[in-house]
């Protein structure tokens, strides 16, 4: 029984290995690359409550580093410390160090805002405001106080190119986001994301919402936009972190069990509760 | 129908349907049954309705003619004539008896008379009788046998009626222009001269010495306005004189023959003569005078335009003042504070505020605004005019701000419902792209709750339009002189008193001395109160939907 599921999982995982070779990417190794963001035992409290126990990990820069693990383990509300979004719960307190290209993001002489803007971050569910798609886009820029229409016209429609969107709303930017399908307004959203040039794109299951078609357009996107920016994705589905992340941790009850290159994870883990995960053991 | 079956029919739910059905049906018919009564009474006034010349004797009285409109029928008791000094036949328990409006009260001393119906002789409808509509002294009835240029006759018997039309035209122009030139110009003129006392008495509270050069500035503006004023008389004087050129004659019901100087008639109508055609459009014409016209006669007659637009005045006042007030208040409450016992405790007096007597609010209006803040305004800023107060006193201002605090929970309750609908996702995806709570307030929250901020305003506009309670202490007046709004700087008067529907209802209804002159008018000031409201409410609904259009899909 035991070794039928561990077959499984290598067969998986081989598979994988074969996409990543297809693609004609090296193996990874996180001493080669640099280290976008770092955090340093990172302990996260709710309430009484910790939801992340001492974790410690550098995110490498232009990777996609994939988080996984069961319901709850504390993925999403990691990803969330990246930009502080955290802040707006009120019961929510930490400690330990996050740094962002060595500097503490929680520092206090760090403007949140400033933050966010750095550090641009998609949602599970589609958000668009309920403007038109060209002011979704130019949202970001217009805060920064930027309102010439030449400017504008020329960023939306770089976004929308890089998130892959361009060709399909083009002749219809003044009309309403909310008219898009779901996996539209989930690039729309990206679009948005791109158009003030974060340095690191946070996503939250941003195709957990969407039919397949639309998480495989997602998907390409990531591999694009991996180029310019370092990316983390929270992810429900493993094969989906398998095909587009480099790197992968996988949590486990605030934990971090595992952190390493994606296809070594996935083919040869180390400890036995991702072992377990990765087979469809839990979660 | 057997046990089972019924309590099947109880368990399918038809029983709750039905209920609720009736219940829907029960409150449309009282609504609908509302309106109509009222637009009826109310709009049936304007009818030109056909004069009678009926042939009446009691007995052991003379016979006499009567003249006038059928008004109402009732039948009583010969108990209750009996009483007023009447006596039945033997054998007749009750009797009809007819109201019937006769007019020409400066002649009878009452214009409405009551007629027992046993001893109404022979009634017509003779072409020749007219009607007609005094500036003065209600109505008149009776035959036009003459018309008159200083006491010269012009025309007379058939030739009359066409020769009067002219003649009336004539005299109403005449009318017009001299309201003008009243109203604007030498309103102007006292407005200016009311300036110049001001800067006087500004300068001797200054010190400044009598003749120098500001007091010589001032007394040659002054004899400006005095000289302009004088040639403003000579003019007024001319038309006056014009006007009082042409008289007219009639003969009333007992057989006397009146003069009535045109000058005091607005209209002579001939309504047993009349087509319906021409009835419909008299009567058109006569609503179009009631919306448009200024009251005359204690309110009694003439049109109520003063009181529709002070209504509207102040709640587009009210609704411009109420509207941020309750936004800003309901955003800090429900976006900034933090939530604790003590935000619970004012969320729950907001809500309680909503149910204080509208009269308490008055006395507060009063109190604090008129004569608080009027008083010191009018200390700091109208020193000069003290002690007539400027805005120490009952007016529009206040009115509006009284009526704001009033409907101000309405508008906080919509508008915090409004913001806790805005999913969190909207909120968190605008701080992810570097905004601040601020800007996400202003570019992204607000504007998704606009349509439940005009939710709240629509029931503020809704309450404020109706209540008349508490502006009859901070404003509203029997009779204003003036509308708020007029061509002399700075055009829009806060400091004035209005009119307002809901006040003019309680007034014609029970303050007037002539009631059944009065009655139909209050039904019709009623439902144009009504209309009012609607229109307000439609409006700010129409304004609604069109928001939502824009935000519908995010509701989903």
């Amino acid at each position: 029984m035991e070794v039928t599921a561990k077959q499984e999982a290598k067969n998986i995982a081989r598979g994988i290995d074969i996409q990543a070779m297809e693609r004609g990417e090296a193996k990874r190794n996180m001493a080669d690359e640099t280290t976008c963001l770092e955090v340093k035992d990172f302990n996260l409290f709710y309430g009484d409550k910790q939801a992340l126990h001492n974790i410690n990990m550098k995110i490498a820069k232009n990777r996609v580093t994939a988080f996984i693990g069961p319901s709850g383990c504390g993925k999403s509300t990691l990803l969330r410390c990246f930009n502080r979004m955290n802040d707006l719960i009120d019961s929510v307190s930490i400690n330990g160090q996050m740094l962002l290209e060595g500097k503490d993001l929680n520092g206090l002489s760090v403007n949140v805002a400033d933050l966010r803007r750095q550090v641009g971050m998609v949602f599970q569910k589609p958000n668009p405001f309920p403007k038109s798609m060209y002011e979704n886009v130019a949202y970001g820029l217009r805060l920064q106080g930027v309102n010439d229409r030449a400017t504008l016209d020329k960023v939306v429609e770089k976004s929308l190119k890089g998130a892959a969107l361009w060709d399909e709303v083009k002749d219809r930017l003044n009309e309403s986001a909310m008219g898009l399908s779901g996996g539209q307004q989930q690039r729309l959203v990206i679009a948005r994301a791109i158009a003030i040039e974060p340095e690191v794109l946070l996503l939250d299951e941003p195709a957990s919402a969407l039919d397949p078609l639309s998480t495989l357009k997602i998907e390409e996107l990531i591999h694009e936009l991996k180029e310019k920016y370092t990316i983390v994705i929270v992810t429900h589905n493993m094969q989906q972190a398998a095909r587009v992340s480099d790197y992968t941790a996988f949590m486990y009850m605030g934990e971090l069990i595992e952190f390493g290159a994606t296809d070594a994870l996935f083919t040869n883990p180390s400890q036995k509760q991702t072992e377990d995960y990765i087979t469809g053991r839990y979660g | 129908m057997s046990k089972q079956s019924l309590s099947t029919w109880f368990k399918s739910g038809s029983p709750w349907v039905w209920l609720n059905a009736g219940a829907v049906s029960i409150s449309i018919v009282m609504v609908v049954g509302l309106l109509l009564l009222i637009a009826v009474r109310g709009l049936s006034h304007f009818w030109p309705a056909d004069i009678m010349e009926l042939n009446y004797q009691e007995p052991g009285g003379e016979a006499i003619i009567l003249i006038g409109e059928a008004i109402d029928t009732e039948v009583v008791t010969a108990l209750r004539l009996k009483m007023t000094g009447v006596d039945l036949p033997e054998g007749q328990a009750s009797a009809e008896r007819h109201l019937m409006k006769v007019g020409n009260r400066d002649y009878f001393g009452l214009d409405f008379r009551w007629i027992n119906g046993p001893w109404v002789g022979e009634i017509n409808y003779p072409e020749k009788i007219v009607a007609v509509e005094r500036r003065e002294w209600g109505d008149f009835f009776g035959y036009l046998t003459e018309v008159r240029q200083q006491g010269n006759t012009v025309a007379s018997g058939d030739e009359a009626w066409a020769e009067l039309q002219i003649r009336l035209e004539r005299s109403n122009r005449l009318v017009a222009e001299i309201k003008k030139l009243e109203r604007k110009e030498i309103g102007k003129i006292n407005h200016g001269l009311e300036a110049l006392r001001l800067e006087t008495k500004r300068l001797e509270i200054d010190g400044v010495a009598a003749g120098s050069l500001q007091h010589q500035q001032i007394e040659q503006e002054r004899r400006q306005w005095d000289m302009l004023y004088a040639g403003l008389q000579k003019q007024l004087a001319t038309l006056n004189t014009a006007l009082n050129r042409d008289q007219m004659i009639v003969t009333i019901s007992d057989g006397r023959e009146v003069e009535i100087p045109l000058a005091k008639v607005v209209e002579v109508t001939r309504p047993n003569a009349m087509s319906v055609w021409k009835k419909m459009t008299t009567y058109g014409h006569e609503v179009w005078k009631f919306v448009s016209d200024d009251p005359r006669e204690a309110n009694t007659e003439g049109g109520i335009f003063p009181a529709i637009f002070g209504t509207v005045m102040m709640v587009m006042i009210m609704a411009v003042l109420v509207t941020p007030f309750g936004v800003v208040a309901a955003v800090y409450l429900k976006e900034y504070a933090k939530q604790g016992p003590l935000i619970r405790l004012i969320r729950i007096a907001v809500n309680n505020l909503a149910g204080v007597p509208s009269i308490v609010y008055g006395v507060f209006g009063l109190g604090f605004f008129v004569y608080f803040l009027g008083g010191n305004i009018d200390e700091i800023f109208f020193s000069a005019a003290l002690p007539a107060p400027t805005f120490g006193t009952p007016g529009l201002m206040w009115a509006s701000l009284t009526l704001a605090i009033l409907t101000v929970p309405v508008v906080i309750v919509a508008t915090e419902e409004g913001l806790s609908r805005i999913p969190r996702a909207i909120r968190e995806g605008s701080l992810a792209l570097g905004a601040t709570k601020a800007e996400t307030l202003w570019r992204t929250v607000l504007p998704m709750a606009a349509p439940a901020m005009m939710t709240g305003l629509i029931l503020a506009v809704a309450r404020a339009a109706g209540e008349v309670a508490p502006l009859m202490m901070v404003g509203v007046v029997k009779l204003a002189p003036a509308l708020a709004v007029d061509t002399i700087a700075p055009y829009l008067h806060l400091d004035r008193q209005f009119m307002h529907l809901g006040f003019h209802i309680y007034d014609v209804g029970f303050q007037s001395p002539n009631v059944e002159a009065a009655r139909p008018l209050v039904y019709a000031t009623a439902f144009l109160l009504v209309l009012i409201i609607i229109i307000l409410n439609m409006a700010a609904i129409s304004i609604r939907n069109r928001l939502r259009e824009n935000f519908k899909a995010s509701e989903s």
